[in-house]
């Protein structure tokens, strides 16, 4: 099912001054694989996104994505070579529309004239009602702007920004955080959609349950180092967790947070 | 809003003084050509403040543009030449000096602002006390006069006018039309996500605040076409006046948020305002006092605007 590596860390390393976020991180993920990140608060998970996806540059430590070693200066170069990422804070412009927020830093224009090229709207909008439709999203007016939308709204915008440009790895930091139960679901089946087009995504999630049920293959994190890549079909909740934490197993029989 | 203004003004005009406001030949023309200068900076400061910055600088830009422009635009024969033997030059290298000083002024705002990360409240406020210095000593505080004819046209007649339209306009396509306006509602609405999103901010700024200068030096350029003379106390507080027509037009003090057509509205609100008040024979200071009031009530609705609708966002 899993086919070639896609995207290959090794000794990844991030230091904040003295503080060691990110420690040696090997990580590999496959076309086609469902990967999720897991791991508490301040383990590294998104600086670990964040080293990947360029935001931040690591302190130490090699990326080989599609073949190549890539070292991205900016967002914009790991999006150029196909990472699109959701990010926490969903990165969307409040007063923007769907295909303005969609096509946000790379709008389709008629003819190059750097800043002051013009936009072709019809075709961004094209384009992002294709997007939303690739992954069932459904959103009553595109020409909504973001501000005047709910919180599953948004983040399926957010979404489908990353599908729309057909992208050879997605990334989602903690999609459905913020979202009710029904928006849950929502973004859970595009996850599945995703899946079935076979478009490798890493997934982190602090809800256990969600990360079991969606993704092939659990990588645990803690303390800035992984400490445990898990198959999602031979495991449980009362394995991750000891991961997590780094307790003894049996210890989370009733815990809540399984 | 605008017509509620005038149709104040015009129940007041008939109940105060017996006479109409509005159906008055000579009145309509003054008001636009006395707001069309305030009008071209106002076009600039508007897309400075929907970045969620602002420009504070732009009244004293505007006389030093006038000051270094007229002082390409003289005509021979005249007394107190600038420079001796540059006379009679074609009108297009006054009105070009004039934008391109502007344009060095707002590229060091946009510069300082980018770069450093201080508010642009600061550099501005700085620039406004600085260009003023520069118009003073560039002729030591005298005027420029002795202006050439095709020059003085720019100012005559009914020309500021058709200017401050074209500017409106194609300030208006730029902002709802390329990927410079969308850029600039993208910065001024979640710089992060613009960002992220690789749109290079710093540069992007860098280019609002540059134009945002270029247009108070094209002001610079008419006012003084428009006095037939450059003097170094020229546009002052116009600055005021150019964001108060931007905020009262609906462009949020926020960013993200507003439209040159907005912004034309304000423009003529004021001077709607300032008209009225003179036709109802206001005493100056009360009128400046009104206006302060108006300005503060757009700024508080600007705030509650803002509240309501951004409480969905994450």
């Amino acid at each position: 099912m899993a086919g070639d590596i896609i995207l290959t860390t090794k000794g990844l390393t991030k230091h904040y001054g003295g503080v060691h976020a990110l420690e040696d991180a090997d990580f590999e993920i496959r076309s086609g694989e469902h990967v999720a990140i897991v791991g508490d608060n301040g383990a590294g998970k998104s600086t670990f996104v964040r080293q990947i996806t360029g935001v931040e540059q690591p302190t130490a430590g090699e990326i080989f994505f599609d073949g190549k070693t890539r070292h991205f200066a900016n967002p914009l170069d790991a999006r150029k070579v196909g990472i699109e990422t959701v990010f926490q804070n969903l990165a969307l412009a409040d007063d923007l529309d769907v295909p303005a927020n969609i096509f946000l830093g790379r709008e389709e224009v008629y003819f190059n004239l750097g800043p002051f090229s013009f936009m072709n709207e019809k075709k961004m909008l094209a384009m992002a009602e294709e997007g939303l439709k690739r992954t069932a999203i459904k959103i009553p007016n595109l020409h909504n702007t973001i501000g005047n939308m709910s919180g599953g709204q948004r983040q399926c915008v957010a979404i489908s920004r990353t599908v729309t440009f057909a992208s050879k790895l997605i990334i989602m930091d903690e999609p459905t955080a913020a979202l009710g139960v029904q928006e849950t679901t929502q973004v859970e089946n595009i996850i599945r959609t995703l899946k079935k087009q076979g478009i490798p995504l890493i997934l982190i999630s602090h809800n256990l349950r969600q990360v079991l049920n969606l993704v092939d293959k659990i990588i645990v994190f803690r303390r800035g180092r992984i400490v445990g890549a898990l198959d999602a079909k031979k495991t449980d909740g009362n394995e991750i967790v000891s991961l997590i934490t780094g307790l003894d197993t049996g210890v989370h029989e009733n815990a809540s947070y399984i | 809003m605008l017509f509620g203004v005038a149709a104040l003004f015009e129940i007041l005009g008939w109940l105060l003084i017996g006479q109409s406001f509005l159906f008055n030949v000579k009145r309509l023309p003054i008001i636009i050509l006395q707001v069309s200068i305030i009008g071209i900076i106002a076009v600039g400061v508007t897309q400075v403040i929907i970045t969620s910055g602002i420009d504070l600088s732009s009244g004293s830009v505007a006389a030093m543009s006038a000051m270094v422009a007229a002082s390409f635009a003289q005509a021979s024969g005249g007394f107190l030449m600038y420079f001796d033997g540059i006379a009679d030059l074609p009108v297009i290298i006054p009105v070009a000096m004039g934008i391109i000083v502007g344009c060095g002024a707002g590229w060091l705002n946009g510069a300082i602002t980018a770069y450093t990360g201080v508010p642009p409240f600061i550099p501005t406020l700085g620039m406004l006390v600085a260009a003023r210095g520069v118009a003073v000593l560039y002729n030591d505080g005298r005027p420029i006069i002795g202006l050439t004819d095709s020059y003085k046209f720019l100012g005559s007649g009914i020309v500021p006018v058709i200017i401050f339209i074209g500017v409106a306009l194609i300030f208006h396509i730029l902002l709802t039309r390329t990927v410079y306006g969308r850029r600039t509602y993208a910065i001024g609405s979640n710089e992060e996500a613009a960002r992220i999103s690789g749109i290079n901010i710093n540069a992007h700024k860098v280019l609002v605040y540059t134009i945002a200068g270029g247009l108070a030096g094209l002001a610079g350029v008419v006012m003084s076409a428009r006095a037939t003379m450059a003097q170094s106390g020229m546009g002052f507080m116009y600055e005021l006046d150019a964001i108060a027509a931007a905020v009262i037009g609906g462009t949020s003090l926020f960013g993200g948020r507003g439209r040159i057509s907005g912004t034309v509205i304000g423009v003529l609100i004021l001077g709607v305002i300032t008209s009225g008040f003179t036709f109802l024979r206001v005493d100056f200071y009360y009128q400046e006092i009104a206006k302060g009031f108006i300005i503060l009530a757009a700024v508080i609705a600007d705030q509650y605007r803002h509240k309501r609708t951004s409480g969905g966002g994450a």
